[in-house]
């Protein structure tokens, strides 16, 4: 039986407008995040600048192939169509 | 030209982030991370060798499980960092410059739209919100599905009659009704989430429902979202989420965060147009 709700901490980050007093938060190491969660964020999310070095890889690019990896890891061969 | 070339890693935009207070974390190249500043404006950025972060390193990276998950938490655990110090606006994973000049011209460039987005997310977390159809997340054995050899249907009448239609036929009507029922269960409390927890947030955003082999996770994940919340509504926020959870058999919560605000560094449509019609 597994409980309703879960919760897993990312071990920081919540800055008010004051800023500073926060920093001893730091410290506080949550749960480890999970690998998806970051991956729905960091992959999908964030501030899309052009860099100098990575031009031709277009998002989507970067996602499919991020993708791809996770899904070969996680499945061996099969590729998943989407 | 020196013998090992090194570039610039960029992993976010801060402002008030104060010069002696960098965090002291290794990066992604475990090189450690610097502050390269415009004005009120800066990057939090480590110099790496190019070798190991130009396109086709990258591309190579990121098709390898290992080596893209050390990325993406070294650049998770610098932007976590820098998070609980200052407002922060992440940058995607893998952006990469020549070098700070660089940097600090991007900053001149786009001042207006990071001072903008900076603005938004300022004094905000983001949450995480999943939420599952999980047979084994209820109490009660009545809504157990596709039960095997444990299913409450099943256990009790034919042991010898197992042969018997009429039994089988039973407990698949019993079996598709919990079935039915924790999808009706999992849509009300993803419409639920939706509706109590957007109230508290100034944002939303829908993620893609995790898929159950990447994440490991039991259950269907049928609502992915991330809420954007004034940090004075943290508790009212949390606590309506926990007050959810509970709430319908045969599905479950998850909740996440506090994140640095990865999903909301673009404006929503909605809000650009209030934004556009002040």
């Amino acid at each position: 039986m597994r409980p309703a709700v879960v919760e897993a901490g990312t071990g920081a980050p919540v800055v008010g407008g004051d800023g500073a007093a926060a920093a001893d938060r730091t410290a506080v190491a949550g749960r480890e995040v999970a690998l998806v969660d970051l991956l729905d964020r960091l992959l999908a999310g964030g501030v899309v600048v052009t860099g100098d070095l990575t031009l031709t890889i277009a998002d989507v690019d970067l996602v499919h192939i991020s993708l791809r990896a996770l899904i070969s890891s996680v499945r061996g061969e099969e590729t998943l169509a989407w | 030209m020196t013998e090992h070339p090194r570039v610039s890693y960029a992993y976010a935009v801060t402002r008030g982030l104060d010069p002696a207070d960098v965090p002291a974390v290794g990066g992604v190249a475990g090189t450690g991370v610097h502050r390269v500043a415009e004005d009120d404006l800066a990057v939090v950025v480590s110099t790496v060798p190019e070798g190991d972060f130009d396109e086709a390193a990258l591309r190579s990276r990121l098709n390898s499980m290992d080596s893209l998950e050390r990325l993406a938490r070294a650049h998770h655990e610098v932007i976590d960092a820098v998070a609980v110090r200052s407002v922060v606006l992440p940058l995607r994973l893998a952006t990469v410059y020549r070098n700070d000049d660089r940097v600090r011209s991007l900053l001149r460039e786009e001042r207006e739209r990071f001072g903008a987005a900076l603005d938004r997310v300022d004094g905000h977390a983001e949450w995480g919100v999943k939420v599952y159809a999980d047979p084994d997340a209820t109490p009660s054995p009545g809504v157990r599905v596709s039960g095997g050899p444990t299913g409450s249907a099943g256990a009790g009448g034919g042991a010898a009659g197992s042969g018997s239609g009429r039994d089988y036929l039973r407990r698949r009507r019993e079996e598709r009704h919990s079935r039915d029922e924790i999808w009706r269960n999992a849509a009300e409390l993803a419409a639920r989430a939706d509706a109590e927890l957007a109230a508290l947030a100034d944002e939303v955003r829908v993620h893609r429902p995790q898929n159950r082999q990447l994440s490991g996770a039991p259950g269907e994940n049928v609502l992915n979202a991330a809420y954007l919340v004034p940090v004075e509504r943290t508790t009212d926020f949390t606590a309506v989420a926990r007050g959810l959870a509970g709430s319908l058999p045969g599905t479950r919560l998850e909740l996440t965060g506090p994140w640095a605000p990865y999903s909301f560094t673009v404006p929503a449509r909605a809000a650009e147009t209030l934004e556009a019609g002040r």
